[in-house]
């Protein structure tokens, strides 16, 4: 996606307030830094019009530029320009449901240093989570399965790596991707997730 | 300051409607609805209530980036916060789960008698773990804080710093809850009493998390300010 050859971040902002839009990219497109305003937009459809010609790798987006009722479809948009990571600018209440759907948020108060840093762990983030999405199941694997079994009737990793003969970070990455895919972050809450699946027996956890 | 904030000057009444999660507030500073046009000022001089902790509630409910600065911290008592606090509990221990618990209740009664069973024995689970950490700060945080408006520090060496022990784990369980509620009980459930339970259950971890971020805000920098004091 980045095949310029002076690297820089092409950075597309999206935000209403001319004020704000002028703050945004004095503060971000100063000399020797890494972003590159690739385009301005006071409103979200120019911009996607135009993003298959300005290739935007960070959109920097006014939250309330998008219809309220439209907020929680957010990854139907971002789906849209899958190499692009999406960062909202936040100067009011934006409820936090809607704000975890983008890949990270910058406050206005936030300082220079500290805004780079956000929008740099963005694009980390964004760059896992299209990884993750490639051949990504949702349902469990039979391994997972078998795992979240063992921590159901109370195991501890070091117990369930020596029963399936892998090591305890493999067991610790397993536990990651069972919590992630069932969203089931406690014991007790994989020991009933195993019981209605039936993938246990009452009997076997009292 | 950098938000637009409600002022003792406002109606009462706006601010319920600016932001209808207040309706949990209220009850816990003993203001009870039906009080007309007043301005929120009145009110808590009726009631014998700092303003500006009223305020500061309200602001940490509403504004989800609103942090107080220290010089708010001085225009009311711990003790007044803790009074609130406590009140918190009661209403929780006392209303917000026993109600939830009832319609856990309902639910468990409408499936499969092994899937209510597993369902009663999470929440109770779940509302024991509640009502350990409540007691906690019932027994050992505020007699220290009280202790500490009237001067004296602990003898066992206790400082609001050992607060920190958070409070993730009942978060996490409440979050399994709805998920187990959303995705891993049956299709077959009665589907009216579920979404009800659910759309509680949302209601309940927004206050919890509001809550906590009362203690996390306000809470903790009064103490740590009483506690330079002390020593």
């Amino acid at each position: 996606m980045n095949d310029r050859p002076n690297k820089k971040i092409r950075l597309a902002i999206v935000e209403p307030s001319p004020l704000l839009a002028a703050g945004l990219q004095s503060v971000l497109t100063g000399t020797g830094g890494e972003f590159d305003l690739c385009g301005l937009f006071d409103e979200l459809d120019p911009l996607l019009e135009r993003a298959p010609i300005v290739r935007p790798d960070l959109v920097l987006i006014d939250p309330a530029v998008i219809d309220f009722r439209k907020r929680n479809t957010l990854h139907g948009l971002f789906d849209r320009l899958p190499e692009t990571t999406w960062v909202a600018v936040v100067y009011g209440f934006i409820e936090p449901e809607t704000l975890k759907q983008y890949h990270g948020a910058v406050h206005i108060y936030d300082d220079r240093p500290k805004i780079v840093r956000k929008l740099r762990r963005a694009i980390e983030e964004r760059a896992r989570e299209s990884d993750n999405a490639t051949g990504e199941n949702y349902e469990l694997t039979d391994r997972e399965s078998e795992i979240l079994v063992s921590v159901a009737k109370g195991m501890t990793n070091k117990e369930i790596a020596d029963a399936h003969h892998i090591s305890v970070h493999t067991v610790i990455s397993h536990r990651k991707n069972i919590s992630r895919k069932t969203g089931i972050k406690t014991v007790s809450g994989l020991t009933v997730y195993a019981l209605l699946n039936n993938l246990l027996d009452q009997s076997e956890v009292e | 300051m950098k938000h637009l904030l409600f002022s003792e000057h406002q109606k009462m009444a706006e601010l319920i409607h600016t932001n209808y999660r207040l309706l949990f507030v209220l009850p816990r500073f003993g203001i009870r609805l039906g009080f007309g046009e007043k301005s929120v000022g009145d009110i808590c001089r009726a009631h014998d209530l700092s303003t500006s902790l009223f305020l500061l509630v309200c602001h940490i409910y509403t504004f989800d980036d609103f942090l107080p600065s220290p010089d708010q911290l001085d225009s009311f008592t711990a003790e007044e916060l803790t009074r609130y606090l406590h009140r918190s509990h009661t209403d929780y221990l006392d209303n917000q789960i026993p109600e939830i618990r009832q319609q856990v209740l309902t639910l468990a009664a409408g499936c499969e008698a092994r899937n209510g069973r597993i369902l009663e024995h999470f929440f109770d689970d779940y509302s024991r773990e509640v009502i350990s950490h409540f007691n906690y700060e019932e027994t050992v945080v505020f007699p220290y804080i009280h202790n500490l408006s009237e001067g004296r520090l602990s003898d066992e060496g206790y400082s609001i710093g050992q607060f920190e022990e958070n409070h993730s784990n009942i978060e996490e369980k409440l979050g399994d809850l709805k998920n187990i509620l959303i995705k891993y009980l049956p299709d077959s459930l009665p589907e009216a009493s579920r979404n009800r339970l659910l759309l509680d259950l949302f209601l309940l971890e927004d206050d919890l998390s509001k809550h906590s971020l009362i203690e996390d805000r306000i809470l903790v920098p009064l103490v740590e300010q009483l506690e330079e004091k002390t020593r």
